[in-house]
């Protein structure tokens, strides 16, 4: 039982860690809160189906596709909407709020609602491990948040786009002077962190049917993960996966399922209370704090 | 040859902006005739309506009020993406208080109004003390979070919701009851904010940090500013429960988050009225496209991004200023 837990609770941290990631990025890069998130995860999630099923294309191109396209999407929400009101904060906020109200509820409306919208998992069956049975499926997700998070560990540190995230998310005007355009970046930094969406989206929702309330999980728990780690933070968002990870597993598994959903939000409540810039969130400390 | 559009203050304005404006008719009307035109519409316009426009009317007055609520939030600096959770505690502050207590819709509607008030205050406290997007997403988490809550503990009549409740004596109770709570609010929020008080809030959304080294506590006032917000959004939970003789899950739905916002978006942010007329243009407007459905929240989400990125200001600050303002074409020399 104690081992199950401790496996499942890794997992849930995996997904929670992949989740929140994207959102982090650009949020570290460029500063704007992408409240479309959920709907970029769940955009990518029907984009895919409707390739594999509609168009009938190999999965792996469709995933490609998802991923390519969400990144696509990225950009095109960053040139029309987000650069008119960069810099606004409560402007940005409710131009990708409304945006991403309208890519969901656009969905409902053509009524991608039911059990048939799941995608396929990557491999069947399980794996023992004494008396715990996990199957692949959430294995890979546990794999895959690895594997990205060392990704993009190197990605922001040995490639020129990576350090030229780095340095606008340090000081935008200073890495001006060094000819990085804020403005091309921004637009990358939303590509990438949509596409990180998408992957999340394409590895998670196997596990279950691809719903527009998903998105709208999917954005609270992002934004769970990175009010508690602190915005902006890679490390915390990592602590702070696993941290809310574990403690919704145990939740589940010792007090009852019902009150897993309310693991984030006393989270959220006590980290704002003690440090209000979230754990590891040092960095825009004195900004954000009052 | 180059034209420029050229903007001038009416001689009128500048001289009914002061003492003059008592001399004569023509100026006392210039000031009264905007301000004469919602309280004419709210009181006088529902008996001319056929009874189901009647009920959108009243509908449309709820909304009307949860979007001067969310305009005097963002008069602070803070955006609220839940107004749905003010409508939802006081909905069902007001429900169970008629359920369990069945106490009168009279005695309801005032306790719910400022226990909700203070309900919510205490919720958002912890986010007070941040600045920037913290307080969107926290309003935005919180409404869903208190109706899984429900859901899971099955408390407070749980997905059923509390049903039953006493209804308002006659419909035209309610439809002034609610208008003149929509007129206090909209000219004593005006008149607030026009205060001294008014003025250090706006000074927060300004410069927070200015104010703070005036000897000022940002916290108290932004405490008291959510107070008032949640105190207005409550009664308009408290109102609809009775209303509907219903409170439910319903009270935390997206539907009394975006729509608010989406008004005072369209109507012009930061003018109290600017919300009223948003109200009253988006709602009967969503009632005749009613057929569409789910198609509603989109065009909701759409009106919000086209007016944040293309008319900041609002239709109310546009018409206002043609009234206050001419404007001619006069050549760049």
């Amino acid at each position: 039982m104690l081992i199950g837990t401790l496996v499942y609770g890794f997992v849930n941290s995996a997904i929670l860690a992949l989740v929140a990631m994207g959102f982090n990025l650009t949020f570290g890069i460029s500063g704007v809160a992408n409240f479309a998130y959920g709907a970029v995860y769940i955009f990518s999630g029907f984009f895919a189906w409707i390739l594999l099923n509609s168009a009938g294309l190999p999965y792996i191109v469709c995933v490609i596709g998802a991923i390519v396209g969400a990144g696509i999407l990225g950009i095109l929400m960053y040139y029309t909407v987000i650069l008119r009101v960069k810099g606004i904060a409560l402007s940005e906020v409710m131009a990708t709020f409304g945006l991403g109200l309208a890519i969901m509820e656009l969905f409902r409306y053509f009524d991608f609602v039911g059990f048939r919208y799941t995608l396929p998992i990557f491999f069947d069956g399980s794996l023992s491990m004494g008396e715990v049975y996990i199957d692949y499926q959430r294995l890979i997700i546990a794999l895959i948040a690895i594997a990205l998070t060392t990704f993009l560990y190197f990605f922001t540190r040995y490639t020129k786009i990576g350090l030229a995230f780095r340095a606008i998310a340090q000081d935008e005007r200073t890495a001006l002077t060094f000819g990085i355009e804020s403005d091309r970046i921004g637009a990358l930094s939303m590509a990438f962190g949509s596409a990180l969406a998408a992957v999340a989206a394409i590895v998670i929702l196997p596990l279950g049917t691809i719903a527009v309330e998903g998105g709208y999980e999917v954005l609270i728990n992002a934004l769970a993960v990175c009010i508690v780690g602190g915005l902006g933070s890679t490390v915390g968002i990592l602590v702070a996966s696993v941290l809310i990870g574990y403690a919704q597993t145990f939740t589940a598994n010792y007090l009852e399922p019902h009150w897993m959903i309310l693991v984030s939000l006393i989270a959220i409540a006590v980290i704002l209370t003690i440090k209000p810039s979230g754990l590891f969130g040092k960095q825009k400390e004195l900004e954000e704090r009052v | 040859m180059e034209k420029r559009k050229e903007r001038i203050d009416r001689g009128i304005k500048a001289r009914s902006e002061d003492i003059f404006a008592l001399s004569s008719y023509r100026e006392m009307l210039y000031l009264l005739v905007p301000r004469a035109i919602p309280v004419v519409g709210l009181l006088f316009l529902a008996p001319f309506l056929s009874p189901y426009w009647r009920e959108i009317f009243i509908s449309t007055s709820v909304y009307a009020l949860l979007a001067i609520s969310w305009d005097l939030l963002i008069s602070a600096g803070l955006v609220s993406l839940g107004q749905s959770l003010f409508y939802g505690i006081g909905s069902y502050v007001a429900g169970s208080l008629n359920h369990y207590y069945s106490l009168p819709p009279i005695l309801t509607i005032p306790i719910a109004t400022v226990a909700g008030g203070i309900i919510c205050t205490i919720v958002l406290l912890p986010v007070l003390r941040l600045r920037g997007i913290y307080f969107a997403m926290v309003t935005l988490v919180v409404p869903l979070m208190f109706s899984r809550l429900v859901e899971a503990t099955r408390i407070l009549g749980g997905t059923e919701g509390l049903t039953g409740l006493t209804p308002f004596p006659s419909p035209w109770v309610s439809l002034y009851v609610i208008e003149i709570a929509v007129l206090v609010t909209l000219f004593g929020f005006r008149r607030l904010m026009g205060s001294d008080w008014g003025l250090i809030v706006k000074g927060i959304n300004d410069n927070d940090r200015s104010v703070m080294s005036a000897g000022l506590n940002i916290h108290w006032y932004k405490a008291q500013v959510v107070f008032l917000g949640a105190s207005v959004g409550c009664f308009a939970g408290a109102f609809g429960t009775h209303l509907d003789m219903f409170a439910g899950m319903p009270g935390f739905a997206l539907d009394y988050s975006i729509m608010p916002i989406a008004a005072a978006v369209v109507g012009g942010a930061g003018s109290f009225a600017g919300p009223l007329l948003g109200a009253f243009i988006l709602v009967p407007l969503s009632e005749i496209l009613r057929s569409l459905g789910a198609l509603r929240i989109v065009f909701y989400g759409m009106f919000l991004v086209i007016f944040v990125v293309g008319l900041p200001e609002g239709i109310f600050r546009f018409l206002q200023r043609k009234y206050h303002q001419f404007e001619r074409w006069v050549e760049v020399s």
